[in-house]
């Protein structure tokens, strides 16, 4: 849509007109886009144009009903001298405008059930997804038939300087993350779409996928993506204080692409287990820690460890105590508390990197060191 | 005329200790628009918030407790009282009643409102904050992970379901025995009716309401785990128990205001309402639908595709009796004699806002199509449609039409009709632009939005400030009217009028209907 044409349909004054219009602006994510996008998979068509049919049903309705009301309006006013009428019932128009509207409905019943079939049908998927809610982040685990399963979590990239408006915001400002989910093209992907403490919701328009993510609950839903491209959404359902701030990103590439990328993947986890079995120094556990503080921790306990949803770090008994009770909060959380148990979300290279951290920054001076398999020795009790 | 009948009592203990209908209702009247007030500062709040891209004024978790706040204080302190003192001054006056039937529970259940709002609007300043999990408080993020303020929430809720308990059978009792001779069901006024149908709807699902906080209750403090899955209980439970609550609880909210919008359209028409009969037989089968649709505000839950093609279907039914009242009205005004004072205007603005909420609410049944626009601003678009524009708006013009009656005099028409077009410009520039964002994919509920939002998203901020600020000029017209408005002494007030409360002195009496009236057979409704 060219821009002129853009501007015309933004000042265009009834807003109902501007409703109509948008039909028009189809692509997803564009600026004062006005109507649902059509997205990239088959099923977003049909449930885009399914859309569109109800809003026209709809439309020339209320253009019936709202005409007859402003022509009695303009012509059945007191001020132009008429005498009201007196009928008050009509048998016969009222069976009508009852029976009339349920056959539209029966009409509307049709193509909707089809497409409800189609979009429960979660069979035959050439990949399988487990995508978990977490407040405030999303895990991905690809369940692979061979080879190990690869997960990874992706949180917001969005810098805070921006959203408290003392950076300039960026393009994808709030829909971009560390690491996107990486779909191939043409394929079937089945999610599997769960939540670990509060109900979530998987939303990426151009999908047309949403569904809700309840801890103790899997639910199934699928997207065969026809095109490459990157497509952004985020989490529906409200589930605390940075419900706002759980983006996801969908990268789709080719299939030749998704195989490298996966390769690269497997050979990162594989680089991980490596790393498990290493001595860090204190620098180098330092520089690790303040990564995975910021993407971890921050949101609740405050960029200098001061608290807010959490409990502060800084001068805190457990940061500044028993090495062993720290450890064992980081990795199986507070339970009934939001503090969350991270042990399985955190590699024990970085579990052990964050602890350190957190033990000898905002003034906390403790002088410790946590390596990995301190970590791993913990968790094995 | 005996000299045994008091008026009213002198000073505080006269609203205290009054079992006037009239007294009550007014008592009602102002404590739901001084709820109404609050909502609102709540909803500016929001909407400043919203006002461009970034955080600028509130913290996301504050963000939460100004939507949670919000809801709760609009649904149930400003809309559900507002009606219930409709019906109180409304209701024994129309049927030709002395009073209601239950005078002393009726002081009882506005009396307890207003510690319970109190006790809510503290959770504010406390330690943790207020509820921040949305008014439809979903577990585990209202048991669980809820603030310690959970509680005094879950009280708050048990107060107000009581108090709607007692009102509603304050009403069916008052309806079913003490219509004046003559005064049978069908020729009740259709306002009388749809009270009737909503505090059946009330009486059955408060206690499921009353029942779920308690659920909660017991997981937060009793180590139950009804809502937890880790202790074996089920999250969605809460959701099924909610909307069957929550559903009828939106029909709770719109069926008195069809009843207002039925009296005032024949009012300023000059005309018999259209169809008296299908408009009964329409609001009977809403409120029986009502109880079998809850689950379509679940579609994305997971459920069996039989459950979701079930909830489906007889949602859709619904809009074949919302259909027929919508025609029955503008068939109504057909061939009348129309003339557009403030009332009018507003029930005009009525019909056709709600007839736009009811299209997007036919859309949004549409199982498939509601993945798209479940918990995304479309929604908001459209129950902000028929709450605002539905309720307040129909509540506005009962205040309009029916206040000269209750005080004898009259309002600033001018100032009215301003009120109606800044109200409906607001109202629309507020919540026209938010069906664009839904649809575009903005989900409910955020503090902070991407910039592709950012030009709708200030559009209608300006349009809420527009139209919060249209409501001081109501309370200031309402209070003018009240001090100094231009005396009516005529009976009927508006020409067109019919009902047995016109029929009265203007400004209706403390006490009335002493004796029943004569039923006239010809105008025995309107």
């Amino acid at each position: 849509m060219c821009f002129k044409a853009k501007r015309l349909l933004r000042l265009a004054p009834a807003p109902v007109l501007m409703f109509l219009s948008a039909a028009a602006l189809a692509a997803g994510g564009e600026v004062n886009q006005m109507n649902m996008s059509p997205g990239v998979t088959e099923l977003g068509g049909e449930i885009y144009n399914l859309h569109m049919l109800i809003l026209w049903i709809c439309v020339v309705i209320g253009a019936g009903v709202f005409g007859v009301m402003f022509y009695s309006i303009i012509y059945h006013r007191k001020s132009r001298g008429v005498t009201p009428a007196t009928f008050h019932e009509s048998t016969k128009v009222e069976i009508l405008w009852t029976v009339v509207p349920f056959l539209i409905l029966i009409g509307m019943a049709f193509p909707a059930t089809s497409t409800l079939l189609e979009l429960y049908d979660t069979e035959d998927a050439d990949l399988d997804i487990l995508v978990t809610g977490y407040q405030w982040k999303w895990k991905y685990e690809y369940i692979n038939e061979e080879g190990e399963n690869i997960s990874f979590f992706s949180n917001l990239r969005t810098d805070q300087s921006e959203i408290y408006n003392t950076a300039e915001k960026g393009e994808h400002y709030l829909l971009e993350v560390d690491q996107p989910l990486v779909l191939p093209a043409g394929k079937k992907v089945r999610f599997l779409v769960t939540a670990n403490d509060v109900i979530h919701s998987w939303w990426v328009p151009e999908l047309a996928v949403k569904k809700d993510a309840i801890p103790g609950f899997i639910n199934e839903t699928w997207a065969r993506t026809t095109e490459q491209g990157i497509y952004r959404g985020q989490c529906a359902e409200l589930c605390g204080k940075d419900h706002g701030f759980m983006p996801i990103v969908v990268n789709v590439v080719s299939e030749e692409e998704y195989g490298e990328w996966m390769a690269t993947k497997q050979a990162e986890a594989a680089e991980i287990s490596e790393l498990m079995a290493q001595t860090f120094s204190m620098d180098e556990l330092m520089e690790r820690g303040k990564g995975v503080y910021s993407r971890s921790c921050l949101a609740c306990h405050g960029p200098n460890g001061e608290g807010g949803v959490g409990t502060a770090i800084a001068g805190s008994p457990v940061a500044t105590g028993e090495v062993d009770a720290h450890l064992d909060v980081g990795i199986n959380g507070v339970p009934g508390t939001a503090m969350q148990a991270f042990g399985g979300q955190l590699n024990d290279v970085d579990m052990a990197a964050v602890i350190t951290y957190q033990r000898n920054a905002f003034g906390n001076n403790m002088g410790d060191m946590v390596q990995p398999i301190d970590v791993y020795n913990h968790k094995k009790g | 005329m005996g000299d045994h009948h008091h008026g009213p009592a002198k000073g505080l203990s006269r609203w205290l200790f009054t079992t006037n209908h009239k007294d009550i209702g007014t008592m009602y009247l102002w404590f739901s628009f001084s709820m109404f007030l609050l909502g609102g500062f709540f909803a500016m709040v929001i909407r400043a918030e919203l006002f461009q891209p970034g955080m600028q004024l509130v913290e996301p978790a504050f963000f939460n407790q100004m939507t949670t706040m919000h809801g709760l204080v609009m649904v149930f302190g400003a809309i559900m009282p507002a009606f219930v003192g409709l019906a109180n001054w409304l209701i024994p006056m129309m049927i030709g009643a002395p009073d209601m039937a239950l005078p002393r529970m009726n002081n009882w259940s506005f009396w307890i409102l207003p510690p319970a709002f109190l006790l809510l609007a503290s959770t504010l300043f406390m330690e943790g904050g207020a509820p921040a999990f949305g008014w439809t408080f979903y577990a585990p993020l209202s048991t669980t992970y809820a603030p310690p303020s959970v509680t005094y929430f879950i009280f708050c809720i048990h107060i107000l379901g009581l108090s709607s308990i007692m009102g509603s059978i304050n009403i069916i009792a008052t309806v079913m025995n003490m219509r004046a001779p003559g005064m049978t069901y069908m020729k009740m006024p259709l306002f009388v009716w749809t009270w009737l149908i909503t505090a059946f709807l009330l009486v059955a699902v408060m206690p499921v309401l009353a029942g779920a906080v308690t659920m909660m209750l017991m997981d937060v403090h009793f180590g139950t785990s009804f809502f937890s899955a880790a202790g074996g209980g089920d999250p969605v439970l809460f959701q099924h128990i909610f909307w069957f609550f929550g559903h009828p609880e939106v029909y709770i909210i719109i069926l008195p205001a069809f009843g207002v919008v039925s009296q005032i359209i024949p009012a300023f028409s000059r005309k018999p309402l259209f169809g008296y009969d299908s408009m009964v037989y329409a609001t009977a089968a809403i409120a029986f639908l009502s109880f079998i649709v809850w689950a379509h505000h679940m579609y994305t839950v997971g459920m069996p595709i039989a459950g979701e093609l079930f909830f489906m279907y007889a949602t859709m039914l619904i809009a074949v009796p919302t259909g027929v009242k919508v025609f029955n009205w503008i068939t109504t005004m057909w061939r009348g004699a129309l003339s557009f004072e403030t009332p009018m205007l507003f029930a005009i603005g009525f019909l056709v806002l709600f007839t736009i909420g009811g299209f997007t609410g036919l859309m949004l049944a549409i199982a498939p199509a509601d993945f798209q626009y479940h918990d995304s601003y479309f929604v908001v678009a459209h129950f902000h449609y028929v709450m605002v524009a539905g309720a307040v708006f129909s509540m506005t013009a009962a205040v309009y039409f029916w206040l000269p009656k209750w005080c004898g005099k009259m309002y600033n028409e001018a100032m009215g009709k301003t009120h109606f077009w800044i109200s409906f410009i607001g109202f629309n520039l507020a919540f026209f632009p938010q069906h664009f964002v839904g649809l575009a994919g903005m989900p409910r509920r955020i503090p902070d939005y991407a910039l592709q939002f950012a030009d709708f998203n200030m559009m209608s901020s300006i349009g809420a400030f527009i139209y919060g600020a249209s409501q001081i000029m109501f309370l200031y017209n309402v209070i003018a009217t009240i001090v100094s408005g231009k005396p009516v002494s005529d009976e009927k007030v508006w020409d067109g009028a019919e009902g047995l409360e016109w029929t009265l002195p203007t400004p209706a009496p403390y006490h009335t209907f002493e004796t029943p009236p004569k039923i006239d057979p010809v105008h025995a409704h309107s």
